[in-house]
């Protein structure tokens, strides 16, 4: 098994193929189904705003040791317009789009670590981890 | 990929065969609300056994159908919600309070059964 993989996102197939690595990736590390499907749907929503907001970025995914833990590490990013108001963006409910604006509040939810940084303008970089239960 | 959607008797049936794209997703809602009209269908069953991820858009997308439909005067009900996806859409923080769900497809067509014998259509009743 790779320790890292990068997808191009440029469409919205490739949120698919994003999910789909993570998955294999977890599955090698001995996540539980349920986690599995956390990850991904984490995965689909911070890889959606991508091709939503920014047309095309990259998903990279890299597993991470801590002390005897294993997880994976998601990094989604895109030079996009960027996030005006970072905090807004992570209340549920709000959305500059035309979606329900449970992305990135949505993501947080459903892994352990979970930060974001912005740069109107810029740029959008979204790091998440989950651990293995 | 295209979904399916077979009719069967009043009722049409989309049965989901692998993960969904935005594209395929939207093309679905267009294709059961076309074929509502064409085949003058009173019921909706969407199959979502084979979905291993029920993100944002894809809940949204659904109950766009299922509220698109009701305007046409059928009823959708979305069977096969797997347990992890389950609790992953509960997580996220998705509403599904206002559509129909059932455990799986025999489930779902018994319970569009019993929504038109409630419902009985004109001069029926």
């Amino acid at each position: 098994m790779a320790d890292s993989v990068r997808v191009a996102i440029d469409s919205d197939a490739d949120v698919v193929t994003a999910r789909q690595e993570a998955r294999s990736m977890g599955a090698a590390l001995g996540f539980s189904s349920t986690d599995l499907t956390l990850l991904a749907t984490a995965i689909s929503e911070v890889a959606r705003n991508i091709t939503t907001y920014a047309g095309r970025g990259e998903v990279t995914l890299r597993v991470v040791h801590h002390r005897d833990r294993e997880g994976i590490e998601v990094v989604a990013s895109d030079k996009g317009p960027g996030i005006e108001d970072l905090e807004r963006a992570l209340q549920d409910g709000y959305t500059t789009g035309n979606g329900l604006g449970l992305g990135l509040p949505g993501a947080r939810r459903l892994v352990d670590d979970f930060h974001v940084d912005s740069v109107p303008g810029a740029g959008t970089r979204v790091r998440m981890v989950k651990w293995r239960a | 990929m295209a979904v399916p959607i077979l009719k069967q008797g009043p009722f049409l049936i989309a049965s989901i065969q692998a993960a969904l794209t935005d594209t395929d997703v939207l093309r679905l809602q267009d294709d059961v609300m076309r074929q509502v009209g064409r085949y003058r269908s009173r019921g909706i069953v969407v199959d979502v056994t084979a979905l291993d991820v029920m993100d944002s858009f894809v809940s949204r997308s659904l109950r766009g159908i299922a509220h698109m439909t009701r305007l046409r005067g059928a009823e959708t009900v979305i069977v096969g919600i797997q347990p992890e996806v389950a609790f992953a859409m509960v997580q996220l923080g998705m509403n599904f309070e206002d559509v129909h769900t059932a455990l799986d497809l025999e489930e779902g067509l018994a319970f569009l059964q019993e929504k038109i014998v409630q419902e009985p259509g004109p001069g029926g009743g």
